[in-house]
């Protein structure tokens, strides 16, 4: 299947925040600051400070990637501050605050780092992650990502096609579903013995979503190495569906016939679908999905359906997407 | 110390500890420190002020039976009007900003359904609404005026309190041991209020036959 290079956008230009406004925000809320604390800040007389650059200022200690292709599929959208990517997320294997998996996943050991391929396919086997990269040329993709808690970002990752890794393996014709797990290492995650979620993480697909163009196998961002907090070495992103689907820091492939155990799923079915896809008809039993908030804006923008990726509709052709949410 | 100075010195304290917070945060602001999320930070920051200071308030009563000290009652309104502040505060943030208040009529809608679906918000909507009364009453004329009604008006904080702990337990997706922490001390200072007068009578008694502070 051929990728098209421009993909249907169903964003109206003039729909989208100008980069002046967006570039403005610092100084809106420095503004904010000062009519919220009032008297108490009046005599500081500063002004605010300039707004913040997305260039990767921060990622100069990781190695830069060679990156071929570049290819937006987030319409104008302005990607999101290198700093608001890397430093509000959810991993929860290093902490359930957004701000702690950046503190805390220094002690994640990306190298060296074996993956484990297994079940429906003739080619299984442990593979050492070099290994697994080197045939595979790096492209960047600037991609919505939206969270089921409803914020969003924009990220110019740096990866590959996961129908590619996929298809090296080649997978059975019981191969249905593919399920991808997360390192879930006491040592260099002593969090995790909290026990929030059952770890490893799991996360799945079906076998047609995880084999679209559109599914995408990050190592990177901002043209650089991932972050450990953004799971590096290696991650899933389906931008079509909640940011939870994206399993992290991979150690697992696992080939199988039957849908496979999920992590949200398994710990609250009702509030988070095997499928995961992003829809603002489908609320979240307790919250709306209607809307979002972006990194960098600071009112709600209306949730698009499929995060603005309709090319994927035809996946889920006559299906209930209000039953399999 | 006197009981006069003590309290001239635990009202400045009070005062400076229910101020802090909302200048720390406004320089925050001021300085683009509020994170990736800052409506969010803000609106979290808010809300865990407003219920640290909503249940320092009702500890106050036990603070005077078990101290002695006259100032915990003296100042008991101060801290409750400041909870109220910060629970206002936070209510502003979210109209503004999750709201669309640019378009009052849609904001209005998005409201109603807030209320009527989501039961976090319903909650919290109601400790704002139950605590509201309890601020206009809090003068001086009024207690007066209500006398012996007053008491019994402003014992709505009590429910005010639990809406505002099942606010933010509903609210959270998985780790509960933030709002699990704020629902325990509420509870100990709810049992605290529990007329079981046996058993408090005899801490009581316990403790005066310590000898007691000079007042």
């Amino acid at each position: 299947m051929l990728i098209r290079s421009i993909p249907p956008f169903p964003i109206a230009p003039s729909e989208i925040t100008p980069e002046a406004v967006h570039a403005d925000r610092r100084q809106f809320l420095a503004r904010l600051g000062l009519a919220g604390a009032g008297l108490a800040l009046a005599g500081c007389g500063e002004a605010a400070p300039p707004a913040a650059s997305a260039a990767p200022a921060a990622a100069a200690d990781l190695p830069a990637l060679a990156v071929g292709q570049k290819r937006n599929f987030a319409g104008d959208e302005t990607p999101s501050r290198y700093q608001d990517i890397t430093e509000y997320n959810n991993y929860y294997e290093f902490g359930t605050d957004k701000s702690e998996p950046a503190r805390n996943a220094g002690s994640l050991r990306t190298r060296p780092w074996t993956v484990t391929v297994d079940g429906e396919c003739e080619a299984p086997g442990p593979l050492d992650l070099d290994a697994l990269l080197k045939p595979h040329a790096l492209e960047e993709r600037i991609y919505r990502l939206r969270c089921v808690e409803a914020w969003s970002m924009v990220v110019p990752w740096v990866g590959f096609p996961l129908a590619d890794l996929l298809k090296r393996f080649k997978p059975t014709s019981k191969a249905k579903f593919v399920q991808f797990f997360s390192l879930a290492d006491e040592q260099q995650m002593p969090l995790i013995k909290r026990g929030v979620l059952p770890y490893p993480y799991r996360e799945g697909l079906r076998i047609d979503e995880a084999l679209h163009p559109l599914a995408f196998v990050a190592v990177g961002l901002y043209g650089r190495v991932l972050p450990n907090q953004n799971g590096a070495p290696i991650r899933v992103i389906t931008p079509w569906k909640y940011g939870f689907k994206g399993a992290k820091s991979i150690v697992r492939i696992h080939f199988t016939e039957s849908q496979p155990e999920t992590t949200w799923n398994a710990i609250g079915a009702s509030e988070y679908g095997f499928y995961g896809n992003v829809n603002p008809e489908v609320d979240h039993p307790r919250w709306s999905q209607a809307s979002e908030r972006r990194l960098g804006e600071l009112r709600r923008r209306p949730t698009l359906m499929f995060n603005g990726y309709p090319e994927v509709a035809p996946l889920y052709a006559g299906m209930d997407l209000r039953r399999y949410y | 110390m006197s009981a006069a100075a003590r309290l001239r010195l635990a009202r400045l304290l009070v005062w400076a500890g229910c101020l802090a917070p909302l200048v720390l945060l406004g320089l925050r602001t001021l300085h683009d420190q509020l994170g990736a999320n800052p409506i969010e930070f803000l609106e979290r920051a808010l809300g865990d002020w407003s219920l640290r200071l909503l249940l320092l308030s009702l500890a106050m009563t036990p603070l005077r039976s078990f101290s002695g000290w006259i100032w915990p009652l003296k100042l008991r309104r101060t801290v409750g009007l400041w909870a109220y502040a910060y629970i206002c505060l936070h209510f502003a943030v979210y109209i503004v900003f999750d709201l669309n208040i640019l378009e009052p009529a849609q904001a209005l809608a998005q409201l109603a359904e807030d209320l009527v679906k989501r039961l976090y918000i319903t909650a919290g909507f109601a400790a704002w609404l139950f605590l509201l009364p309890l601020a206009i009453t809090s003068t001086d004329g009024w207690q007066r005026r209500l006398g012996r009604r007053w008491k019994a008006l402003h014992r709505l904080v009590y429910p005010a309190a639990v809406l505002g702990v099942l606010h933010y337990v509903w609210l959270v997706k998985k780790d509960l041991s933030d709002p699990l922490l704020y629902a325990a001390i509420l509870s100990v200072l709810l049992l605290w209020r529990w007329p079981w007068p046996k058993v408090r009578s005899a801490i009581l008694r316990a403790r005066s036959v310590s000898p007691a502070s000079p007042s």
